[in-house]
């Protein structure tokens, strides 16, 4: 059962996920609260792994959660469903409509798909913030905050910009154990 | 069709995903690197219009990228290696660590560790929906398409999916009313 229905939803989430691996999010998040694969928390972890591990971003939460719902079957049926719509399409187009990516209604649509996903992706964002950065007694985490912050002035500075995220999540790592957060 | 064909989409899609961090516009690079200077299977105008269907279509842009190279070097069996190619690094590096992160959770430095991880997650997120911001809210009717995406989704049991859709179907309306104006002003004379 638990696979008909990890198939189902990340069909879905295949097939409205628009804008890549980010887009994502919000379903995922959907998910935590439908079902018990995995717990909100946990969905910053699956983000910190699938962001420094090779790979497209959308396919790698899709095998995390997919391996938490149901074991290495469970990734792989995630990862297959996640893909299989898209597959479904992009032959479609590339076999029945050329200049598809150009056309004034497909444009249409997107503008007003691309700033909808936008709120969709800072409203997942935002509750992913309450979950880190609140304890669970209602007060502020001071030091995940902190280092946040820190991060996020560093990560506008001109040569850091370019830094891979593994590179700041590394680091971040080191922190953590030293400064005991 | 020939199977020397199709494993070598699946090898050289297999590559691309397993060397490559992130997805999206990050393996650009990577691809027109592969594909187009070493490959030759595709020009960098091919390549690029592929990545502007691979962004107005659902699903992971890397992966129907692979899915569109694949379909036009050998059919719709070619179109399915490429895509398991790219997804297979993932698939077994995924589930690799996620099994090695349930035996260490209980560990004392690896929570600490997994706290710091935590903060910086956020900070990285907050980047990206400040880029995804600047790149789509770019007039009137962004903006205000996405103020009514924010609210239902804060304020309203509205499903994610109901709201992508609605959102489409707004830009499709905007679009039909603009096309109907000329439409009356060439009725009229």
């Amino acid at each position: 059962m638990t696979f008909l229905h990890l198939f189902w939803e990340f069909f879905q989430i295949g097939l409205f996920a628009m804008g890549g691996g980010p887009a994502t999010l919000p379903f995922l998040m959907e998910l935590a609260e439908r079902y018990d694969w995995y717990a909100l928390q946990d969905l910053t972890d699956m983000v910190a792994v699938s962001e420094s591990t090779p790979g497209p971003l959308g396919v790698n939460m899709a095998t995390y959660a997919g391996f938490r719902a149901a074991g290495i079957l469970g990734g792989l049926t995630a990862t297959l469903s996640l893909v299989l719509p898209s597959v479904i399409i992009i032959i479609l187009i590339a076999k029945f409509l050329t200049n598809f990516s150009q056309h004034p209604m497909v444009k249409a649509v997107f503008s007003g798909v691309r700033p909808a996903v936008t709120a969709l992706i800072a409203v997942a964002i935002g509750g992913l913030f309450k979950v880190v950065l609140v304890t669970e007694d209602g007060t502020l985490a001071v030091k995940p905050l902190l280092l946040c912050g820190a991060v996020f002035v560093l990560m506008q500075i001109k040569p850091l910009k370019k830094l891979h995220p593994a590179v700041w999540l590394l680091a971040a790592a080191v922190v953590g154990v030293v400064f005991r957060f | 069709m020939t199977i020397h064909g199709l494993r070598e989409l699946y090898l050289t899609f297999f590559r691309i995903g397993g060397l490559t961090f992130g997805g999206g516009l990050t393996m650009l690079p990577m691809l027109k690197h592969e594909l187009v200077a070493k490959k030759g299977w595709v020009s960098e105008d091919e390549l690029l219009d592929c990545y502007a269907i691979g962004q107005c279509t659902p699903g992971v842009i890397a992966v129907n990228t692979a899915t569109f190279v694949g379909y036009k070097r050998e059919g719709i069996p070619g179109g399915i290696a490429a895509t398991l190619g790219m997804i297979s690094p993932s698939v077994v590096l995924i589930t690799l660590i996620a099994s090695f992160f349930q035996a260490f959770v209980e560990n004392a430095y690896f929570q600490h560790a997994i706290m710091g991880v935590k903060g910086v997650v956020c900070a990285l997120m907050l980047n990206t929906v400040i880029t995804l911001a600047r790149k789509s809210l770019v007039n009137l009717m962004s903006v205000l398409v996405c103020a009514a995406a924010l609210v239902l989704a804060l304020f309203t049991p509205v499903p994610t999916v109901m709201i992508v859709v609605l959102a489409g179907l707004s830009g499709a309306a905007a679009e039909l009313w603009r096309r109907r104006d000329p439409g009356e002003g060439g009725r009229r004379t």
